[in-house]
This record gives structure tokens, C-alpha cells and sequence, in this order.
């Protein structure tokens, strides 16, 4: 399981170029393999490969001088991969960002909020909040590691869409918001008990108390 | 509520769905009424949920594609391609030229499949039977290219992880010009059924108005953003799959109501129409099939790539911890994210007006629930 800690720029790799409105694949990058193993007999017998962690590069460009000057040591990384820049920020300072980012530079869109759980580490969730701005034609991921039982503040007040998305979000992995003003289960029945997502969810698991008195059926697999 | 009278009620709650031919699927909508004005709307969703994200986790990448399919069923080949590119987005690799025109060519197709649904349904919904039946005509000769090319005529699976599966057969380019030739006619059937009919203009015009500041702040995307005035299309914007290689339009209306959605996906078949007809003319001899191993293993990382599918800006986070299968894939679906917008687009209309204002919202609930 890769540790999605990375350090701060891997020496062997060059820049994968520019940040925004990259055409979908960089083939002169060779910062990651540029294409999958040779035939079968590679593929079968290959050692686990070296790179464990995510080969990003530093992301140096005015808006990442400007988010460090105003949120100093909240913002962990400033890092660029495959031409797609993101932010990590500790998750106090998730909401204040996304608001500054709305307000002072044009990241008037929020396309997404979704998760990612990661059991073996400490803070269990990656965060992922996903910006575009129409002035600039440009996206930002803005990332943020918290704890399990960790109750992240909404962005509802920043973006009205959140509400729905941070509503998955708590149905899939229990990440409640604090201050969300429907903070419902939305795809799955409420009283549904787990979070599917999470990796210790297995594939074949249900909540087979809801099932058998809902449906009247032992099993709905 | 007890001391109200009939006559002088407060508030009647209603709930529509989610067996109701209007809500186009499995959508329960609870509606808090004042007479025949809607003073809110719940949704209710998730009746179709099968869990799409979790089985991405338990599948390698190539056999999580066929998945893909099943969310946006009438518009299976967007998927398709949304999904392909985020993959070799962290593969770093590209799909080959013709692989890409082939796809432009079949993803356009697809989204005049998909619109021509939604034409059909709309305008059943608002009482106009006959456009459907016109609609699933021209429909069907989509379908039979889809047919003959890949063998599937919804769930199509056509694409593959670094290009295509399939060559295209023996007289693919004529099926495609022809259907041009056939199809732009046809649309000005339509609008000549529609454009100026005077109950559908009554029943759509200034119903359910989403202004440009709405749309943005619901993250409401696709025609119903570009009806609110604002021109943005991501094959314009962060083009995808050589769609910077053609000339076509980006049709935009002003008031963000119904009637301009409706206005708006019908120029966009037409500027699909334009876009078909130059990818057709500039299919070149080549390899189909970028160099993508039989075991897909991209490298430790991350990647969001989105495209334009018939609904709005459809997007992939796809993490990969260097196994065969995805870590986690998320699916940004636009008809989820458009439909938040419904409450606030329904309020203060009438009950009649939600059916129209479902129609427009062109949503499809296996997108919506996953």
C-alpha cells in the first residue's frame, strides 16, 4: 500500500511541463513510464517497481508564491504531477483556502469533494477538494489529510454545491462536516450501518439487518 | 397546520416518483406545495446505487471499463472516453491519431443519440407526443453504427484503455456522412414541430430560470450553463482527443430558461453534425492502438481528467498505488451535480413547471445514484 506522503520534489524528475490546459497526456514527460511493461513475460515476473511514492515536481508559478505568503505554514506541499497542480494544506486551513482561492483569485467553481482512505496511515482520509476558475482556465486540487473522527468544517458557505457532494462524501467514508446544514446519508438508506468505501468495507459486505427488514430477503447479493 | 382550512392551507406536502414517467428513472421528488405553488423540493436518490466506485476498487483497470457504460446509459460512449483518457492520463500515454477521430467521431454520435433522448422525452412530458417517435427514428440509425461497430447498441463498451479494440468496418465513413446528410434536415423537422409552437413556448419560456451566478455556484455545468450566457465548453476550453483540430461553435443563449436549453442542445446536434462531418473527412490510415501492455500498471499517482459529455463536465480522480487496480476512482457525474440545482430552479413555479424543469435537466439516474 503506497504512502501517499511524498517528498518534496524527487530529484530524478524533470518538470512535466505546464500547469493548465495541458492537452490529456504529456508523452515527452519521463517523469512517470511512458508506457506499460513489454509483453507478457515482463509483466508476469517484474519485481515491484521503484517508485513508491508519487513522482511530483515543486509547482512554481505566482499563485502558488501567493498562496504560501498567506497561509504560511499551513500549506504542507505546492506540487505539480502529470501538468495537474495541487495544494496540500493542513485541514484548518482547507476552507479558509478555497474561500480566498473564490474570492481573491477566480477559482469560482467547485467541481468536486470526494475522499480517499488510506487505513494503514495516520490521518486515515486524503481530502480532495477540485477547483476551476473560467477567468483562468485552469484547475487546482486542493488536498487535506485528516483523521478518522475528524470533523472537517463545511465549504457549503463558500460553495453552495458542496452540500450534496460533502453529503456523499460523509455517506461513503463517515467523514461528518461540521456545520453542513443536511448532513444526511444521500445515495444509501439512513439507516444504513458502514461506510462503503472505506477499504476495511468488503465488496460483498451489506448491512444485512437493514436488508432483511427492509426487503424480507436474507441477502441481496 | 390544524387550525388551517382547506381554503386557506399552509402547506400540502406531495411526493412525486419514484415510479413516475416524468422523473425519467427512479427520482423521488417530495414537494412542499402552497396550492399549486412549489414551495421546496427534497430529492430522494440513490435507488439506482450499485456501488460503481467501490467495484472500480476490486477490478484491474480494463475490466472496470465496461462499468463505465452503465452509469450514463444513453450515453455510454462519453463515458467511455471520460474514463479511458484518465487512465492513460496516468499511464502517460496518448492514444493514436486515428484512434482519437474514431472516437471524436463516435462520441459526437453518441451525444446526438443522447440529446435526440432527451428531445423525445421532454417534449413527451410537456404533451407533445409526435417528436418522440421522431426522435427514436433518427435515434436508432445512430444506434445501428453503434451496432455495427462495435456490436452493442447501448452499453457499448467501444473503447479501450490506449485507443480502440475494433477497426472500423467496411463503409464506416459513408454510414457517418450519410447519417449527416439524413440528420440535418431532420432537426429542422424538429424545430419546425417545436421551435414556435405556441403551448411549448408558453410552457417553456421563463420556467425555471438558472441565471450564470447560479449555475456556477450549483457547479451546474453542460447546456444548462451555456443557456445562462456563459460559453464554456471543456472541448473548447481544455480540449481533449484533437477536438482543437475542429471548427465548431459554441451555441450560447441569454436567459437561462427552459426554452433556452432546449435551444442550446438543439444547436449542439447540429454543431455535432460539424464536428462528424471534418473528423470523417480527416480520418487517416494508422495504428489504433497506442503502446499500452496487456497488463495496465500505471505508476504510483493521480490524476482528474474531465471531458464535455452530452450533460455537462463528466470527471475521473483516478489514484493508482502501482497495482493493477485503480486505488480509488471517483466519478464526477454531471447529471448528480446538476440535479442539486432543481430545488432552486423549481421554487415559486408551479407543479406543472417540474416536469419541465426534470426534462431539461436532462438528468439519467444511473449517473445520478452510480
Amino acid at each position: 500500500m503506497a504512502d501517499e506522503q511524498k517528498p518534496e520534489g524527487s530529484p530524478a524528475t524533470p518538470p512535466p511541463g505546464g500547469e493548465a490546459a495541458a492537452p490529456p497526456a504529456k508523452p515527452a514527460t519521463p517523469a512517470a513510464k511512458p508506457a506499460a511493461p513489454k509483453p507478457a513475460a515482463a509483466a508476469h515476473a517484474a519485481p515491484p517497481k521503484p517508485p513508491a511514492t508519487m513522482a511530483a515536481t515543486p509547482w512554481d508559478s505566482d499563485l502558488a508564491k501567493e498562496i504560501k505568503e498567506r497561509f504560511g505554514d499551513h500549506i504542507s506541499e505546492t506540487s505539480t504531477y502529470l501538468g495537474q497542480s495541487f495544494v496540500v494544506v493542513k485541514p484548518d486551513a482547507a476552507v479558509p483556502l478555497v474561500e480566498y482561492l473564490k474570492l481573491e483569485a477566480d477559482f469560482d467553481y467547485l467541481v468536486d469533494v470526494t475522499a480517499v482512505d488510506w487505513p494503514k496511515r495516520a490521518e486515515r482520509f486524503d481530502l480532495v477538494y477540485i477547483l476551476y476558475s473560467f477567468a483562468r482556465n485552469e484547475r487546482l486540487r486542493i488536498k487535506t489529510f485528516i483523521a478518522e473522527g475528524f470533523k472537517p468544517e463545511t465549504v457549503v458557505n463558500v460553495h453552495l454545491t458542496a452540500n450534496w457532494l460533502e453529503r456523499e462524501v460523509f455517506d461513503m467514508f463517515g467523514i461528518e462536516f461540521a456545520g453542513h446544514p443536511d448532513m444526511r446519508r444521500i445515495l444509501l438508506p439512513e439507516e444504513w450501518q458502514g461506510y462503503p468505501l472505506r477499504k476495511d468495507y468488503g465488496i460483498l459486505q451489506q448491512d444485512d439487518r437493514w436488508v432483511k427488514e427492509n426487503l424480507g430477503i436474507e441477502s441481496g447479493q | 397546520m390544524p387550525d388551517a382550512t382547506f381554503l386557506d392551507s399552509t402547506e400540502l406536502v406531495l411526493n412525486m416518483g419514484p415510479q413516475h414517467p416524468s422523473t425519467h428513472g427512479v427520482l423521488r421528488v417530495i414537494l412542499k406545495l402552497d396550492g399549486e405553488k412549489v414551495l421546496g423540493a427534497d430529492c430522494v436518490i440513490g435507488y439506482l446505487h450499485r456501488g460503481v466506485e467501490k467495484i472500480a476498487e476490486n477490478r484491474t483497470f480494463a475490466q472496470f471499463n465496461p462499468y463505465v457504460d452503465r452509469m450514463d446509459y444513453v450515453a455510454a460512449i462519453s463515458n467511455g472516453l471520460g474514463y479511458c483518457l484518465a487512465v492513460e492520463k496516468v499511464m502517460n500515454v496518448e492514444a493514436p491519431p486515428r484512434a482519437q477521430t474514431v472516437r471524436v467521431i463516435l462520441t459526437e454520435l453518441n451525444r446526438i443519440a443522447s440529446h435526440l433522448l432527451w428531445l423525445g422525452t421532454h417534449a413527451l412530458d410537456i404533451g407533445a407526443i409526435t417528436p418522440v417517435f421522431y426522435c427514436l427514428r433518427e435515434r436508432e440509425e445512430a444506434l445501428k453504427i453503434f451496432e455495427k461497430y462495435c456490436g452493442a447498441r447501448l452499453t457499448t463498451h467501444a473503447f479501450r484503455i490506449g485507443g480502440l479494440l475494433y477497426e472500423t468496418y467496411d463503409g464506416f465513413e459513408k454510414d457517418i456522412r450519410d447519417f449527416c446528410t439524413m440528420f440535418l434536415p431532420k432537426v429542422d423537422e424538429y424545430e419546425e414541430l417545436l421551435t414556435n409552437n405556441r403551448i411549448w413556448v408558453s410552457r417553456l419560456k421563463d420556467v425555471g430560470i438558472l441565471s450564470a451566478e447560479e449555475c456556477k455556484e450549483f457547479g451546474v455545468t453542460g447546456p444548462v450553463l451555456r443557456a445562462a450566457g456563459v460559453k464554456w465548453d471543456l472541448r473548447k476550453a481544455q480540449p481533449y482527443s484533437g477536438y482543437e483540430k475542429y471548427d465548431f461553435e459554441i451555441p450560447t443563449r441569454q436567459n437561462g430558461d427552459t426554452y433556452d436549453r432546449y435551444v442550446v442542445r438543439m444547436q449542439e446536434m447540429r454543431q455535432s453534425v460539424r464536428i462528424m462531418q471534418q473528423a470523417v473527412d480527416s480520418l487517416a490510415e494508422g495504428p489504433i492502438m497506442g503502446k499500452v501492455g496487456k497488463v495496465i500498471k500505471p505508476p504510483v499517482g493521480e490524476a482528474y481528467v474531465s471531458i464535455e459529455a452530452p450533460k455537462g463536465e463528466l470527471g475521473y480522480y483516478v489514484v493508482c498505488d502501482g497495482a493493477t487496480q485503480p486505488y480509488r476512482v471517483r466519478v464526477r457525474p454531471p447529471s448528480f451535480v446538476n440535479l442539486q440545482a432543481l430545488d432552486r430552479m423549481i421554487r415559486g413555479g408551479l407543479v406543472a413547471d417540474v416536469v419541465a424543469v426534470i426534462g431539461t435537466l436532462d438528468i439519467v439516474l444511473g449517473e445520478v445514484d452510480r
